[in-house]
């Protein structure tokens, strides 16, 4: 019988089916499903955490100098307490830093914390306001939507102007051009110089709720004592440079605490990587925990089909026998009952691909994950999916096939 | 009656289809191993119309399965069509068992699901024959018959002679050297079985070899010859008058 017979056949029996040929589709469609849903889950973590969130907080081909790490997942308390006993880093450091560095770098302060940012009738609590040096809006890929950034100029000589971020600027001045108008952080004023464009949200927190003056200007009270900063961020214009420029800026810095070779950096030098090595452990625990609830529902859809084709092999047994009496040999039958588990998988498998695509695609939409689906995903639910549907199919269909015409013939 | 003896290593003449020679089957039941045939030599001849009777236990079943081809012997040979058919395997055997042999059974067996043209295609399919042809084919058997206005019929919408009809049409479609029937009136009323019989009368005058089980003297009677096996062996083989 060629295999397009058998196919039609199959088709037809499905048909006369309904409800088997139902449960089984059902196994399979749901495997692969949340196969490919899973997966685009997972890759949208993955870019979201690569993209967004590490690029956000840290940036690319970037390092902060720092006392201690930023991003501090499960630190021992004698570990934090060790580093609060740490020297800062001050002015001083970020200067010798940077008249170190020999690689072209982009290099800028930052000092942060939260306040109160007002005007004489609004208010915005909860800001983050930062003090730093003119680069670190290059730095942070800030762009000026209105207005301008403040200039080296400035910054060195600390006058007291500020950048907002939109949220800020719109709910200070909802209804007039905030640019040269005064705002108030811990009683000090700033003329408000620029807007940032709006940068939208991470993981639902807003990232236009903020504010930037130069470091040296009144704003250094508010977010660190005299002198110091929080980090000294240095972007490389390739990966190769920022590896040369943490060299050296390490160098200079163990040579200002004089440290001995033996002894640990008292400093850190703090990159995305650091922070995609937390999400990479994140990442494995997904991608074992994804797949493998997604496997478990393969396999349960492959046992129900592999229960539904014994059914039909046991209730079937006369048509078999009659069939071989009619001259189908053992392929002939074994055929005929592969096509038929083989079209349940298939057909399964690609109505979990087409829902699988539409629930990403609706991931996607409505979740900030930016949820893509992979090409390989797809190949890969396909090839699981109608696999399992033959598996299931192979053991069921060889005992078909083994039949003996004549017990199967006598069977009622 | 005459016949030419068969020793071992001999041919058969061309016009014996069916030539078995000491045919034993033996059934391994467990403990006990159970003699159905024991040495049953026949020879059928070309456009014979030949009824096997005998009590149940006699073997019948048994014979008739392995002229069928559906079951291999223990010992001893089978020939059909000149063809030593005793010693091939399983896929060679569904071969024969579609070209050279056209079932009808008791119950029928037709696929519940398929209309009759369907069910008379079944064994063309497993000919490999195209779609075309194999419908071409099957709507004549089923006109030969007597069906040709019920081709679209499912079996639970024909009557039981209908879809014995059915049955016979699908057991001639591949042109058949013997028709071969397992009690083909057993699950019909005396007038439908009289029918089929002369359905069965029609086709051997046209040429056809029909091999034929029955336990009904009535139904034997309408045969040329009539074989009777008891415990295995031949008791007597005897043709009568038409």
């Amino acid at each position: 019988m060629p295999l397009f017979e058998a196919v039609v056949l199959a088709l037809r029996t499905l048909q006369a089916q309904k409800l088997k040929s139902g449960f089984s589709f059902i196994g399979v469609f749901i495997g692969v499903t949340s196969l490919i849903v899973a997966w685009s889950i997972v890759n949208g973590i993955n870019t979201y955490m690569t993209d967004k969130f590490a690029g956000t907080i840290i940036g690319v081909n970037t390092f902060h100098l720092r006392r201690r790490p930023n991003f501090t997942p499960n630190i021992s308390d004698s570990t934090w307490r060790a580093w609060a006993r740490r020297p800062r880093i001050t002015f001083g450091d970020a200067d010798a830093v940077t008249n170190a560095l020999t690689v072209p770098v982009t290099i800028a302060w930052q000092s942060s914390d939260q306040a109160t940012v007002e005007t004489g009738a609004k208010k915005v609590l909860s800001v983050d306001i930062t003090g730093a040096s003119e680069r670190y809006f290059d730095i942070k890929n800030l762009k000026i939507a209105n207005g301008r950034a403040f200039t080296s100029q400035e910054s060195r000589s600390g006058v007291p102007v500020i950048v907002l971020g939109e949220e800020v600027a719109l709910k200070l001045f909802p209804d007039r051009d905030p640019i040269g108008k005064q705002v108030r952080i811990g009683g000090q004023p700033y003329r408000v110089i620029g807007v940032v464009e709006h940068q939208g949200k991470l993981f639902g927190f807003s990232l236009d709720r903020f504010a930037v003056a130069p470091a040296r200007s009144p704003i250094q009270d508010m977010v660190n004592p005299p002198g110091i900063i929080d980090a000294l961020i240095v972007k490389g214009a390739t990966l190769a440079d920022m590896r040369e420029a943490m060299a050296q800026a390490e160098e200079v810095m163990r040579g200002r605490r004089h440290l001995r070779p033996r002894q640990d950096n008292n400093f850190v030098l703090e990159t995305s990587e650091g922070v995609l090595a937390f999400w990479a452990g994140i990442q494995k625990f997904l991608v074992i925990i994804g797949p493998g609830l997604v496997m478990v529902s393969l396999v349960v859809g492959g046992i129900v089909i592999m229960n539904i084709m014994l059914m039909a092999v046991a209730e079937r047994t006369r048509e078999i026998g009659l069939r071989k009496s009619l001259g189908a040999r053992r392929t002939d039958i074994l055929r005929q009952f592969l096509a038929e588990s083989t079209t349940i998988a298939t057909v399964g498998a690609a109505f979990g691909v087409a829902t699988g695509v539409g629930l990403s695609l609706l991931v996607n939409a409505a979740s900030p994950l930016p949820a893509t689906v992979s090409p390989f995903s797809i190949v890969l639910g396909v090839v699981i999916g109608g696999g399992v549907g033959i598996v299931a199919g192979v053991y069921p269909a060889s005992r078909a096939a083994r039949l003996d015409p004549i017990t199967a013939l006598r069977q009622e | 009656m005459s016949q030419q003896e068969f020793r071992t290593g001999d041919t058969p003449l061309p016009d014996v289809v069916i030539l078995t020679h000491k045919l034993t089957r033996d059934y391994d039941m467990g403990s006990e191993t159970v003699r159905a045939l024991r040495g049953v030599s026949i020879q059928i001849r070309k456009n014979e119309y030949v009824a096997v009777m005998g009590p149940s236990g006699s073997g019948k079943s048994t014979l008739m399965n392995l002229i069928g081809c559906l079951d291999t012997p223990t010992a001893g040979e089978y020939w059909l069509n000149s063809q030593k058919v005793s010693d091939l395997v399983d896929d060679e055997l569904a071969r024969i068992r579609n070209k050279e042999i056209g079932f009808v059974f008791q119950t029928f067996n037709l696929l519940p699901r398929a209309d009759a043209l369907h069910n008379v295609e079944l064994p063309l399919i497993y000919a490999g024959l195209g779609a075309k042809e194999r419908r071409a084919r099957a709507a004549q058997a089923l006109q030969r018959v007597g069906l040709g206005d019920r081709m679209d019929h499912r079996p639970n919408e024909l009557s039981g002679g209908q879809r014995q009809r059915v049955a016979i049409a699908r057991a001639l479609v591949n042109n058949p050297s013997i028709l071969l029937a397992d009690e083909p009136t057993g699950n019909l009323d005396s007038t439908t079985g009289l029918e089929i019989m002369g359905l069965f009368r029609e086709l051997h005058d046209a040429g056809q070899t029909v091999v034929m089980v029955t336990h009904e003297q009535d139904i034997a009677a309408q045969a040329a010859r009539v074989i009777t096996l008891r415990d295995g062996l031949v008791a007597t083989d005897q043709l009568q008058a038409a």
